[in-house]
């Protein structure tokens, strides 16, 4: 008779020990680097060598010259495609696979961060079956999606409803080139950073555009018209938010960003509070993630756009919408947050470890709100982006603008007038918002009226009348 | 310049996340403009009223349970004191206080349920669905102490109650009696403050007065709209005009109106329970009535305030231990039936919470 039958425990506890004790390898052999590198670091020794592992540009400069040395003494060698090919081949494909496997690493963990934490704010412990405290619960999930079988739907448009979650990755990946994640760790450090995160990011709506229009479902159809609508609403304000940075640091480079943030000892989220507040509720728009998830509105349209979609292309829809939400932590961090810089500290710490706890914090934000809030309608949204948020960042923009021209022009000391700016755009955001929302028919006076009438009679019609009910007709 | 757009139907349910159970809706839309809404209801009928004709009237209390699964205390209320006045059953004191708690409770969870799902409906991610069930999880394992069911609770009967509720309950229910306002407060925190519900729910789905009545609306959505009707105080049953309790009116008859009713209508039934608790006599919990009652022919109507209205049983005698006939007067099926008025020419997402705002029972639609 086998164990099972015999009601015997089966030593199911093996498998994940052993990758418990995997992880708790990797997790300490990581720590120990880091704490290493910190050792040399404050030690003297790590003094902008090759091996210095904060700074990939260090690195290549090293092979570089390397290189050119190699050339000096036997020219011709490995100069077929220019001279420098190799430093650049390598660097791409360090970087490439870094990228790659730093995202796709997070998102794996992210989905069970995301459950976890979510699950604590709903007052229950979230995944916690698979492997240590459910930490393998995305690789089941996975395993799951992939042996799913991907239906067509009759009458879709085969080649269109094909391609959608291949096309809707690339650029969630693409994008996060320019995030500089140390001094010159930068994948694609290009000079017009913010320009081209823009036009990356919204490739994204053609993607699912095409996934709702193909699938054949009305569902899809009204939610891709969303996102649509939705998407050509907030890049507005979003850009807006995004040149107002650009005004201030005088650069779409986002490491010159970083670096004009890090040589003033500011964080222009101190500095630009209503940039970062648009930019912040505009991406969650852009995210479809909640308040603003109407594209994908569950109690409303099952799931938008990707209603159709079964297995591993919904995986990867679902992994697209993590990583993008990922990404915009990212950029908030960079640009808001101070990137990788932390007032000197990173001196002595990896630029990455101060940049990945930046990004869990903002995307700790995200989750607190998906975690909190009902879910606006959609001309609500629209009224919001067109009447609220696009003249507030623009007059907010105008501010800058000024600023930024001061900035320029006089010799004053930083702390002096980034202090100024700083108290400057804060009274001034907080009076626009006040005053727009009193424009707009915001009362806050209604609070009294949020309490139901209490009666102890009962009656038919008159005593509603009696009550205050209103007439047949009336407008309220 | 316009351009030519053409309505199309749009099918939800029978399984959709927000049709509450397997419930469905043609909608004829003009982009995300609703033209017209048709109900089709029907796909839970269990023929519970053909069923009951066959069996004993004891035996008929289960399918009370399961027609507002929802709310099994109200239904099996609802049903007993049908039979009771049918068969002239004189029920203790003792019966009615714990039915009034009973009732009270289920009132509380079913509320829960309303509002947490109405919330859900209105786009949270379940988060005040998982809090409301919370309290809702508390009064079922009283359920469970006392009747051994949770859901399903047949613990009601002809007469009194099945069960008089072990040692263990009253400290128990005394706790949770004391912890909800503090409960409610934080609901009321975290949902009637919030601006994203006041801006969906507001003016959303606005029933008139008139047109409540004139629809035979009952419970909330009745409130809702600004009348006060309440059975508990109409026409008190089971000693309802001891307890001191007001009614929550609405003032405008919207979604958001029906929300606050209900978590108003929370508030009151804790302090019910609360005065239910310190005055709850000793005696029997239950009279002795034949095993196969046999009431004289004749008809009776009994009617309950269930958490979702008027709750009526009719059941008809002609002398044999089975009733006759066997009617449910579902508040359900007659709140849903102004749906349609509520749906047309708003927006789809509108609809959604004009729907989950009536808090529709599937299982007692179809019966």
């Amino acid at each position: 008779m086998s164990a099972l039958r015999m009601g015997r425990r089966l030593p199911r506890r093996t498998v994940p020990r052993a990758l418990m004790a995997l992880g708790a390898l990797v997790a300490i052999g990581f720590v120990a680097v880091n704490v290493a590198i910190g050792y040399v670091v404050i030690d003297g020794r790590l003094d902008g060598q090759w091996y210095d592992v904060r700074d990939l540009g260090i690195g290549v400069q090293e092979l570089r010259e390397w290189l050119d040395d190699r050339n000096a003494q036997q020219p011709g060698i490995l100069d077929f495609l220019g001279q420098h090919w190799i430093s650049y081949a390598v660097t791409a494909l360090l970087g490439a696979t870094g990228i790659l496997s730093i995202v796709g690493g997070a998102l794996l963990i992210l989905i069970w961060v995301e459950r976890r934490l979510i699950g604590r704010m709903q007052i229950r412990r979230g995944p916690n079956r698979v492997g240590p405290y459910g930490l393998l619960q995305p690789i089941a999930d996975a395993v799951k999606l992939i042996q799913k079988e991907v239906l067509m739907p009759r009458g879709a448009d085969k080649v269109l409803f094909f391609l959608p979650p291949a096309l809707i990755f690339i650029p969630m990946i693409v994008a996060w080139g320019p995030i500089p994640w140390g001094a010159q760790m930068a994948y694609l450090d290009v000079h017009v950073g913010i320009l081209f995160l823009i036009a990356v990011s919204s490739l994204t709506t053609l993607a699912i555009f095409m996934a709702g229009w193909s699938s054949n479902n009305h569902y899809a159809l009204l939610g891709a018209m969303r996102t649509i609508a939705m998407m050509i609403s907030y890049e507005i304000p979003l850009s807006i938010a995004l040149l107002s940075v650009v005004l201030l640091s005088g650069s779409m480079q986002l490491s010159t960003i970083v670096e004009w943030q890090s040589t003033h000892n500011v964080w222009l989220a101190a500095l630009l509070p209503l940039a970062m507040f648009t930019y912040f509720f505009s991406s969650t728009a852009e995210l479809n993630r909640t308040p603003n998830d109407i594209a994908e509105a569950e109690s409303e349209i099952v799931a938008g756009f990707h209603t159709e979609y079964s297995g591993m292309k919904f995986g990867l829809f679902y992994a697209v919408e993590l990583g993008n939400a990922l990404f915009v932590a990212a950029l908030t961090a960079t640009l808001f947050l101070g990137g990788w810089s932390l007032f000197g500290l990173e001196e002595w710490i990896p630029g990455y470890l101060i940049l990945g706890a930046k990004i869990s914090a903002a995307y700790f934000l995200l989750v607190w709100l998906r975690g909190t809030l009902p879910r606006f309608r959609l001309d609500q949204l629209m009224k919001f982006a067109w009447q609220f948020l696009i003249p507030l960042s623009l007059l907010n923009l105008l501010i800058v603008a000024v600023e930024a021209s001061v900035f320029a022009r006089w010799e004053v000391k930083g702390i002096v007038s980034l202090g100024l700016f700083a108290i400057v755009n804060w009274a001034a955001a907080i009076i626009l918002v006040r005053e727009w929302a009193r424009r707009m028919g915001y009362r806050p006076e209604r609070e009294a009226v949020r309490q139901p009438i209490l009666t102890q009679g009962v009656g038919g019609l008159q005593a509603a009348r009696r009550l205050g009910a209103p007439e047949m007709g009336t407008q309220v | 310049m316009t351009a030519a757009t053409e309505p199309y139907v749009l099918n939800i349910g029978p399984q959709h996340p927000s049709t509450h159970g397997v419930f469905r809706l043609r909608v004829v839309m003009d982009g995300e403009r609703i033209q017209d809404v048709e109900m089709v209801v029907g796909y839970l009928h269990r023929s519970m009223e053909k069923l009951a004709e066959e069996r004993t009237y004891t035996q008929n209390i289960p399918f009370t349970d399961r027609a507002d699964y929802l709310a099994a205390m109200s239904g099996n209320l609802g049903y007993c004191l049908a039979v009771e006045r049918l068969a002239g059953v004189e029920v203790p004191e003792r019966a009615s206080y714990l039915r009034v708690i009973f009732a009270e409770l289920q009132r509380i969870a079913s509320h829960s349920m309303a509002n947490g799902t109405f919330v859900n409906d209105a786009g949270a991610w379940q988060t005040p669905l998982m809090y409301m069930f919370r309290e809702r999880e508390r009064i079922l394992d009283l359920f469970e102490m006392t009747c051994g069911a949770r859901l399903t609770t047949n613990y009601m009967r002809i007469g009194g109650v099945a069960f008089d509720p072990p040692e263990e309950f009253y400290p128990a229910i005394e706790s949770l009696v004391d912890e909800l306002p503090e409960r409610i407060e934080e609901y009321a925190e975290l949902l009637v403050d919030n601006e994203i519900l006041l801006a969906r729910g507001r003016g959303v789905g606005i029933i008139s007065a008139e047109d409540a009545i004139n629809g035979s609306l009952v419970g909330p959505m009745l409130r809702g709209s600004g009348v006060p009707w309440d059975l508990r105080k109409a026409e008190p049953y089971c000693g309802y005009d001891r307890f001191d309790f007001e009614i929550p009116v609405g003032r405008q008859g919207d979604a958001y109106d029906r929300f606050l009713v209900r978590l108003e209508e929370v508030r009151q039934s804790t302090k019910i329970i609360r005065q239910a608790l310190d005055g709850l006599p000793s005696g029997p919990h239950k009279t002795q009535i034949p095993l196969a009652l046999r009431p004289d022919p004749g008809e009776a109507y009994a009617r309950v305030e269930g958490p979702r209205g008027e709750l009526g049983f009719y059941v008809v005698s002609d002398g044999g231990s089975a009733p006759f006939r066997f009617h449910i007067r579902a508040p359900s099926l007659i709140n849903l039936s102004l749906l349609r008025e509520m749906a047309i020419g708003a927006s789809l997402p509108d609809a959604i919470v004009a729907l989950g705002s009536v808090d529709i029972v599937v299982g007692e639609i179809d019966r």
